[in-house]
């Protein structure tokens, strides 16, 4: 036990010592933290809208006015040539653009019917879906209100409807933030809790100390141990810290117990710890530690559910981040701090952790023995 | 000019020489390409969804159904009561549950209303506002499939017309992003690692004591990676059009050209941080957690800049991704030519120049 | 009972055999000198020596324990010191000792008189609080002599101590090796400098992961009629 001790103090010492280190373990997180997560939001707002009315009439005014009263749409322009609508459309000035055709009040009464074109810039399909639905329903409500106006029709003599009500669940006001919060944080604390433990030991092994500790009577399981508390003492503190920023900054909500994610996040960072140390077993510079660090850290990330859901994602993709700590992670602490989903409810998953975590360790450690 | 090619060979040896490396840098590239170009998506299929259906008349019954016919929605189980609602909501496997109150069919033929509830789980808004969406047009649908074809007077037809993207594939959202992501990471971090190095074993002491100006001396450094750089852009690409149907409408010759431009910019990048950083450790944690999650983020690859609060959209242009992105979406796209990108080029153009200015700025003042 | 007892201690990688059945015997106090060639197989039986390594086959009892299987008692009684600083250069002189004395279960109190003695020896009091990376190179050896003997072991190994060293550092070096052996630590070192080689009480010379000569220099010279241990070794060397 002493040994441990000595050797943790060791290790204090040594990152607290080294200044850019610091930085970057402690503040560059909180600040990413603060700052990121006001950028990850898919909300859809202020669509820029291009108005083609060849008609001019004061229906054709009238429907224009009320697409860009609802507050989802801004106008861009408003012209008479279609060209301009295509062109902004190229250069990502407008979102969508409205094509009212010549003489759409007075075919709209004698012929009953009139088609209005919507042209809708849709690389980025969600935005594009999003966009028609919102002008789809707008232009319907104009629609049934001339309709009702014009034939003097009492909207009870309509047909039969189906009224759709919504509820948006733990989170009313639709914060992208409150949901981005919690992910990003475990991104930031994995990145250091788990991946600098690792590229520690290898440092050891390029600076050429580790012969000197293996001809010490320190135990290797000690050894091992020294190397990764204090990283997984570090993640834990950021884990808090980030934690509190998120309740002070972005007023974060903490459902659930503050407990069960300091358990789960202790039990996941031995998986990252354990993944750390494997890397270090087989890497000998500490250039092919990082990258092979971080070529895991972006699969992990990226498919962790983090920013696009799991659910979207095809079977085989979906097979693949069972196997991805990250995406567990990200999934628990959404769960507890949003939805205060309880013990119950996560019990299968941190079972699953320290089922990787043994595992994960088991491996590192045996390969650890055979190389040295 | 024979001392400076004598010395950009060696660097190629380096590499060639570690296997191991060389595979990352190769290997790395495609396998993420490939994985992410088909799991990162905005695209709901099989959302799960619990039923909550209290009529169970004939009615309410074939609505389920048609919520499920679509493969956007898929039910995972079916409630008895309000109160279970939410503990299926914690369990976390749900995304919606929709709930029909007693006596549907009744209330629709003869209330002339019938009501249906959406309840969300708006802990990710993004996939809540969508499923909601799609939920109440498939409901839609179904009203007017009840109340029969009857003409209107009086109806204005929209016929939509989705712009070069008219299958709503997100894979043209994204995958240029996860090109330019790759791209950006790998140059940058290579060149920083390799010279960060270099300082740490000490040999760039040796390097400099050589008759070369030291400017040579990074420039020999850097030429490898520039033609290993373009090599992982021609994958990337190729991986992109081949793999995941990316259309190439506008120029060839100019998208290789604002390749080879992100390139340089990528890599002097890559200088510049090894300019500021001893240590390999500190290197790399910088062009990880400095690069990483602000490229990822800030550069419009999965998150619109348009929803960013002004400040954010500010620092947005900070980010040579995001004018890649541009410039990738507009060729491979849209068609666009110059005439459209030459802004987004220029700024790509003056982010390299200033790199390379700022790295020879500070290679100076460690040297004296 | 001897400190170092070898009996064809063996090492093979695969094919290549790196000792070939090395016999030998380290007395109580000595100053033994282990030469050799670059990769004639030194370092490989050092290594075995302090446990680092397992033998292929052959015996060997260190501080009278197996190196099969007592390596943790081994690790126990030996200090160790290697060709590449093992010393951490972001760490204080004082917050090494401390480190190292430590992890070898010294005691608080313990820990405090050593470092105050070693520091005293080394006249090093003032760059106590310095970080080991702002020593000059001569100084950082001296001190991880010192750290590696810290906890009084019976035997010491140093492997290439004095690499890149200069002369008149190197002289206090062995002085303080001297110092050690007359407390009767048993030192064991490798060395390529020949004139350190004649400090040694006795030397065995390595070839091709034999041992192919094992006496006092003295010895050696006479044997091989030769005026230093560089022409023995030269001889040595190229006779094979």
């Amino acid at each position: 036990m002493r040994t441990i001790f000595f050797l943790l103090q060791k290790e204090f010492l040594q990152i607290f010592r080294n200044r850019s280190m610091l930085r970057i373990i402690l503040i560059i997180p909180i600040v990413q933290l603060v700052i990121l997560s006001n950028a990850a939001n898919y909300e859809v707002k202020d669509l820029s809208i291009d108005v083609v009315d060849h008609d001019l009439s004061s229906w054709s005014r009238r429907l224009t006015h009320k697409l860009t009263a609802s507050g989802y749409f801004r106008l861009n322009r408003q012209t008479f040539d279609r060209e301009d609508g295509f062109r902004d459309l190229q250069r990502d000035q407008a979102d969508i653009v409205l094509v009212i055709p010549p003489h759409f009040e007075r075919d709209l009464v004698r012929e009953d019917k009139v088609t209005l074109q919507l042209l809708v810039n849709a690389i980025n399909g969600s935005k594009a879906g999003l966009a028609n639905a919102y002008a789809g329903s707008i232009i319907r409500d104009f629609n049934r209100n001339i309709r009702t106006e014009w034939l003097a029709l009492d909207e009870r003599n309509g047909p039969p409807v189906i009224a759709v009500t919504f509820s948006n669940w733990y989170n009313t006001r639709l914060d992208y933030k409150i949901f981005m919060v919690p992910g990003i944080l475990v991104v930031l604390v994995t990145m250091i809790g788990a991946f600098l433990s690792g590229m520690n030991i290898v440092k050891e092994k390029e600076i050429g100390t580790i012969e000197q500790l293996n001809v010490t009577p320190i135990r290797k399981h000690h050894f091992i141990l020294g190397k990764l508390i204090p990283f997984w003492i570090v993640a834990l503190f950021e884990l808090a810290f980030g934690l509190l920023v998120g309740k002070l900054v972005f007023s974060l909500p903490m459902a659930g117990s503050l407990w069960l994610v300091f358990l789960f996040a202790a039990v996941y960072l031995w998986v990252m710890l354990g993944m750390g140390l494997l890397i270090s077993t087989f890497t000998e510079t500490q250039q092919q530690a990082m990258f092979i660090a971080w070529f895991f850290v972006i699969i992990f990330m990226l498919m962790s559910g983090l920013f696009t859901p799991v659910e979207n994602m095809p079977h085989w993709a979906q097979v693949i981040t069972w196997f991805n700590p990250i995406a567990y992670f990200v999934k628990v602490i959404r769960m507890v701090l949003l939805k205060g989903s309880g013990w119950a409810d996560i019990q299968f998953f941190l079972l699953v952790m320290l089922g990787y975590a043994l595992v994960m360790n088991g491996i590192a450690i045996w390969n650890y023995r055979k190389t040295s | 000019m024979r001392q400076f090619f004598v010395f950009a060979r060696k660097e190629f040896y380096h590499i060639f020489r570690d296997k191991r490396t060389l595979l990352i840098l190769f290997g790395m590239p495609v396998v993420q390409i490939i994985l992410f170009g088909f799991a990162i998506t905005n695209e709901i299929k099989n959302a799960d969804i619990a039923v909550l259906d209290q009529s169970r008349d004939y009615y309410s019954t074939r609505l389920v159904q048609k919520l499920t016919a679509g493969g956007y929605f898929r039910i995972d189980r079916r409630l008895q009561s309000h109160r279970t609602i939410e503990d299926a909501f914690r369990e976390g496997r749900i995304k919606m549950a929709v709930v029909i109150p007693p006596e549907f069919g009744q209330s629709f033929f003869h209330l002339k209303k019938a009501q249906v509830q959406l309840l969300a789980d708006a802990g990710d808004p993004n996939t809540a506002t969508t499923l909601i969406n799609y939920a109440s047009s498939i409901i839609g649908n179904y009203q007017q499939e009840l109340n029969g074809q009857t003409q209107l007077p009086l109806t204005i037809d929209t016929t939509v017309t989705m712009q070069y993207n008219a299958a709503l594939k997100s894979v043209f959202l994204f995958v240029p992003g996860v090109m330019t992501l790759i791209l950006l990471l790998v140059s940058a971090m290579m060149t920083s690692i390799t010279i960060a190095r270099e300082k740490e074993l000490g040999t760039m002491e040796i390097l400099l004591v050589s008759p070369l100006p030291p400017p040579l001396i990074v420039l020999g450094k850097v030429v490898p990676y520039i033609v290993l750089s373009f090599i992982n852009a021609l994958m990337i690409l190729a991986l992109g059009v081949f793999l995941f149907g990316m259309p190439i409408r506008g120029s060839m010759v100019l998208l290789l050209m604002e390749c080879v431009l992100f390139v340089l910019t990528s890599l002097s990048l890559g200088i510049l941080i090894s300019t500021v950083t001893d240590k390999q450790q500190t290197a790399m944690m910088a062009s990880m957690m400095g690069l990483l999650m602000p490229t990822t983020l800030l550069s419009g690859f999965i998150f619109p800049i348009e929803s960013m609060p002004l400040p954010l959209q500010w620092l947005s242009n900070l980010m040579p991704a995001k004018w890649f992105i541009i410039i990738l979406k507009d060729i491979m796209l849209k068609g666009a030519g110059l005439e459209v990108i030459w802004l987004q080029t220029l700024v790509l153009c003056g982010m390299t120049l200033l790199f390379v200015a700022m790295s020879i700025r500070n290679f100076k003042t460690r040297l004296s | 009972m001897q400190p170092i007892v070898t009996n064809a201690l063996t090492k093979k990688f695969g094919d290549f055999t790196a000792t070939n059945a090395i016999t030998f015997e380290v007395k109580q106090g000595e100053i033994f000198g282990f030469l050799g060639a670059n990769g004639a197989g030194k370092t490989t039986a050092m290594r075995m020596l302090c446990g680092l390594l397992r033998p292929t086959s052959g015996e060997a009892r260190v501080a009278g324990y197996d190196v099969y299987t007592q390596a943790d008692k081994v690790k126990r009684n030996i200090g160790y010191m290697s060709q590449r600083f093992s010393l951490y250069e972001d760490l204080k002189v004082k917050e090494n000792i401390r480190f190292y004395g430590g992890i070898y279960g010294l005691g608080n109190e313990a820990i405090r008189e050593k470092t105050r003695q070693l520091l005293q020896k080394l006249e090093m009091e003032a760059e106590a609080d310095l970080l080991v990376s702002a020593l000059p190179l001569g100084w950082k050896q001296k001190l991880a002599f010192s750290v590696a003997i810290l906890h009084d072991p019976s035997i010491v190994f140093l492997d290439e101590p004095t690499g890149g060293v200069d002369p008149i550092t190197r002289r206090q070096f062995w002085d303080l090796i001297y110092e050690a052996a007359s407390r009767g630590v048993t030192v064991f070192v490798t060395t390529h400098y020949m004139d350190e080689a004649e400090y040694c009480d006795r030397v065995s010379i390595m070839v091709d992961g034999r041992i192919q000569a094992l006496d006092t220099p003295r010895q050696l010279k006479a044997q091989f009629g030769a005026d230093s241990m560089d022409d023995v070794f030269l001889k040595l060397a190229r006779g094979k």
